[in-house]
């Protein structure tokens, strides 16, 4: 017996709508969030995610519409990132159903933010998004910067150092993204994600590059990640949720 | 049977939604009351004690709003009342998080850390918190009908239950040590995961708690 290693498939979600499109053969409407999540959570996916891109004040009202709905129906772990800056977000998007949250950018200009998220709120609920790119030259020992605004802003900080740093703060998890990988298909930072996953003592979600199965299973055997997520391998129907964890399953990974 | 109303203790600690929902989705004829009136509590047939966060705050309002008698009370009344999470630590005799706090003592043992090097029988090391799905041995017990030995449940949490008497460990849980993953005495029932948020096993317990008569 042994705790599984988890399956997340990420929605980007805009006012409402899934962006970046989800295309199930015998779905309707593949553009409402709580039916691909719904549809996911059928698959047997171990928790949902959900991105919240929405840049408008109103649009933040249809995303805490949308996670109501969404609790109501589907009954695993759901975490909303994106925008989230003050408590009083938190407690919205908590109050809405949603199970934690996801700091980023916030974090890295107010880290004591999260010392008070966790506190106020417990590490249960605090996911820490990172955003890593490497930053050491070739042949040098590899290091990785942390940018936010979606990759565009440098912040001059050790990507390890940070991930502990975010960790004695009172980050229950940590979501790992390589912006060097983040879409490509190449798989993920396999080093960065080790590297991370070594220095902190908390869960590592993994995320960024994804194309195959292949990569997910890396994922956890060489990087050392607790979670696997990716977005578009799901959506666009390449691989199913069951199919990957049969594969992860003949890696000899524990799954669900 | 006329359609009956089910408590859920809201003593200010997080988000109560969840369990709601998954309550009311597997009891659409029950009416699931979030409230922190005693007198609701009271008049309820079935009451649900859920908890999220630090003990010390969960502790302090549940002594500040005396919820610790309401739920002395319930159990007490025979009616079924189910611990979820921080929910069943805190019907321990005391938890050793933010450096000891007294908790309800409904039910006798210890709240214990699984410490920051928590190692695999193969000496590999374990995150903490504990999160994510991992399997529940359970005894024979009504709130396990229908339910896969061995069935996987959401857990999230850096605390385990160390039973007090073993003889109330209704299901174990293997996370470097083996712990107390339920408990259960006469018409109580304390789940150390999230039902709620266990799917098809989760919502099976649930369901099975609403029709539950409170007799082991």
């Amino acid at each position: 017996m042994a705790l599984a290693k988890r399956i997340i498939p990420c929605l980007d979600v805009d006012n409402g709508r899934v962006v970046k499109g989800v295309q199930f053969v015998d779905i309707r409407d593949a553009g409402d969030p709580v039916e691909v999540a719904k549809r996911y959570n059928e698959q047997g996916a171990d928790e949902i995610t959900f991105l919240d891109i929405t840049a408008s004040h109103e649009g933040r009202d249809t995303t805490v519409h949308t996670v109501e709905r969404m609790a109501a129906e589907v009954f695993i772990p759901l975490t909303v990132g994106g925008g989230i800056r003050k408590i009083e977000d938190i407690r919205r998007m908590l109050n809405a159903g949603a199970d934690k949250v996801g700091i980023n950018s916030a974090a890295v200009s107010d880290p004591e933010f999260v010392k008070a998220a966790a506190e106020r709120f417990g590490s249960q609920c605090i996911v820490v998004a990172i955003d890593a790119k490497q930053v050491s030259g070739e042949g040098e020992a590899p290091r990785w910067e942390i940018f936010t605004h979606g990759g565009r802003k440098p912040t001059g900080i050790d990507a390890v150092q940070w991930a502990r740093k975010m960790a004695d703060y009172g980050a229950g998890e940590i979501l790992l993204t390589s912006m060097d990988r983040d879409g490509t298909k190449n798989g993920f930072d396999l080093k960065l994600t080790r590297a991370i996953s070594d220095a902190v003592s908390i869960p590592i979600i993994a995320s960024g590059g994804v194309g195959n199965l292949q990569h997910l299973a890396d994922g956890v055997l060489e990087g050392g990640a607790d979670a696997v997520l990716a977005a578009s391998i799901f959506h666009f129907g390449e691989y199913s949720i069951p199919e990957a964890k049969a594969y992860m399953r003949e890696r000899g990974i524990e799954m669900r | 049977m006329s359609s009956q109303q089910i408590a859920v203790i809201d003593y200010g600690m997080g988000n109560l939604h969840s369990v709601a929902s998954a309550l009311e989705h597997v009891a659409p004829e029950a009416e699931v009351l979030v409230t922190s009136d005693p007198a609701q509590v009271s008049a309820a047939d079935r009451v649900l004690f859920p908890g999220v966060g630090a003990i010390r705050d969960c502790m302090a309002e549940i002594k500040r709003l005396k919820f610790d008698e309401l739920l002395r009370e319930q159990v007490a009344s025979g009616k079924p009342v189910l611990g979820v999470c921080v929910g069943m630590q805190a019907l321990m005799d005391r938890s050793e998080e933010n450096g000891g706090v007294d908790c309800i003592g409904l039910l006798p043992g210890q709240v214990r850390y699984f410490g920051a090097d928590l190692k695999d029988a193969d000496g590999q090391r374990l995150k903490v918190p504990h999160m994510g799905w991992n399997q529940v041995h359970h005894t024979h017990h009504p709130l396990w009908a229908g339910i896969e030995q061995d069935a996987r449940f959401y857990f999230v949490h850096s605390f385990y239950v160390e039973a007090g008497n073993p003889e109330q460990v209704a299901g174990t849980c293997d996370y470097g040590t083996t712990f107390a993953a339920a408990l259960t005495q006469d018409n109580l029932f304390a789940v150390q995961f999230h039902p709620e948020k266990s799917h098809t096993a989760g919502l099976q317990l649930l369901r099975n708690f609403v029709d539950w008569n409170g007799k082991p």
